[in-house]
């Protein structure tokens, strides 16, 4: 039986274990060395792995969603893109329809304005000549009753005073022709 | 410091504290016998209890932050997880190598978290005793760790192949190998367990012998000092006391860390193929 002392003890050296410490200290470790082996290790490797098995699902469903969608703006675009030149192209007809058909309405106007202006120069060509020929007719009625009052009724012979009427008209178109000439 | 000492020495009743400050009596006392030339206890002291409760924290904590399993930890899954992926990878994958760390990472693990959870006993209030400052607890760490280093080499390279691995540094003429040959065999088989184990005690064992200098020494120079300075002394000595807490708070997680990561470092250059 030794008397240990409780506090100061110089003279107990520190460096000489405790037999029964070694012991326990590999008993505990060997107990805490299983629970680790046998439970907890493998737990927290089987959340970590599963862990970074969700977050990689995770991701690929992200990348599959992402490139569905890449397609799916490609198919838009190219889309977008042909109706664009669909567009220009109906534009351009379009306006090339618009073009001939104004084209066209311009070259029928022209043709039935000249149409028209031949048409006006006809009538009026017909009707100068109708006008001149009752004019003729009406003058040398006019200025064969005329003379034939005034020279009186010798004059009724109807050849002889045609004659004479048409002898003044022709130099009275030949006086006009002269004049008209002078005239230009 | 010396007026300190001095007046230490002066009084007639003050003990400084010492080793026999951890050489507790067994709880509800006991017997005691003789181990080369030291007087043992018989029956369960304060340090195996801590010890046996550190075992029962442990195993407790990890049940619990691994009970639920679940994708979104809550925090004590996260703080369980945490510490396990601090051991399980900086201090094993990043020293033992990806290729067969996974298989140490409960030896790792074990180290850890018993010798971290021991330390911190130091610190907390009625507790307040360091396991690994009994040497007992470190020596039979380090026959564990030494036995696992070794083995692991043996296993892989076979007893000579593991001897010259660990003894035989290559690029060495043969004239030089006479005299490396031991000194490698002395540091890397004898030496390594030995350091692993001092180490880690002396740095506990030194701090809370420290610990208890202050705060004994602070409150004995109040209660009972006599003199100016002997007071004030006091106050010193018990604000240093918890300065000495807070380093000690560093130390402790600090010699966890270390006792783990060389034993990670001494299996890596045992498996390690020819360097």
């Amino acid at each position: 039986m030794y008397v240990v002392p409780l506090s100061g003890g110089e003279k107990l050296n520190p460096l000489i274990p405790h037999p029964v410490e070694i012991v326990l200290a590999v008993v505990f470790f060997g107990v805490l060395y299983f629970a680790f082996k046998k439970w907890f290790v493998p737990a927290f490797e089987e959340i970590h792995a599963e862990r970074t098995a969700a977050i990689e699902g995770g991701l690929q469903a992200a990348a599959t969603k992402q490139a569905e969608v890449d397609a799916k703006l490609a198919v838009l675009e190219q889309q977008l893109s042909e109706a664009r030149h669909e567009a220009a192209r109906i534009r351009d007809e379009a306006r090339e329809q618009g073009d001939a058909i104004v084209a066209e309405a311009r070259e029928q106007a022209q043709s039935e304005a000249s149409r028209i202006v031949e048409h006006g120069k006809t009538q009026i060509e017909a009707e100068r000549q109708q006008a001149v020929t009752s004019l003729r007719a009406e003058v040398g009625t006019l200025a064969t009753s005329l003379a034939g009052r005034i020279v009186g009724e010798s004059l009724d012979d109807d050849e002889r005073s045609a004659r004479v009427v048409d002898r003044f008209l022709a130099d009275l178109e030949a006086h006009n022709a002269t004049a008209s000439g002078a005239q230009s | 410091m010396s007026g300190l000492a001095s007046l230490i020495i002066r009084s007639e009743t003050f003990t400084p504290p010492g080793p026999g400050d951890f050489n507790l009596p067994p709880v509800g006392g006991g017997s005691s016998w003789e181990f080369l030339g030291q007087p043992m206890f018989w029956g369960a002291t304060k340090p195996m209890l801590l010890a046996l409760i550190s075992v029962v924290v442990v195993l407790v904590f990890f049940r619990a932050a691994t009970a639920k399993r679940a994708m979104v930890p809550g925090k004590l899954q996260f703080v369980g997880e945490t510490s396990y992926n601090f051991v399980r990878n900086t201090l094993g994958r990043d020293v033992i190598g990806s290729h067969d760390f996974m298989r140490f990472v409960p030896l790792l693990c074990t180290l850890f978290f018993f010798i971290v959870v021991n330390n911190y006993f130091g610190v907390i209030p009625m507790l307040q005793f360091p396991t690994m400052s009994r040497i007992g607890y470190p020596m039979g760490l380090a026959i564990i760790a030494w036995l696992v280093y070794n083995g692991a080499g043996i296993k892989k390279h076979g007893f000579f192949g593991y001897l010259k691995l660990q003894t035989v540094p290559s690029g060495v003429p043969s004239a030089m190998l006479v005299l490396l040959i031991p000194l490698e065999f002395l540091s890397n088989i004898i030496v390594r367990p030995v350091t692993l184990m001092l180490r880690l005690f002396a740095n506990l064992f030194a701090g809370h012998l420290l610990l208890l200098l202050f705060a004994l020494g602070g409150e004995f120079l109040l209660l009972h000092g006599e003199g100016l300075i002997a007071k004030p002394g006091g106050v010193v000595a018990l604000i240093m006391f918890f300065l000495i807490s807070g380093l000690e708070l560093l130390v402790y997680f600090l010699q966890a860390f270390v006792f783990t990561i060389l034993t990670a470092l001494y299996i890596s250059s045992a498996v390690a193929d020819e360097h």
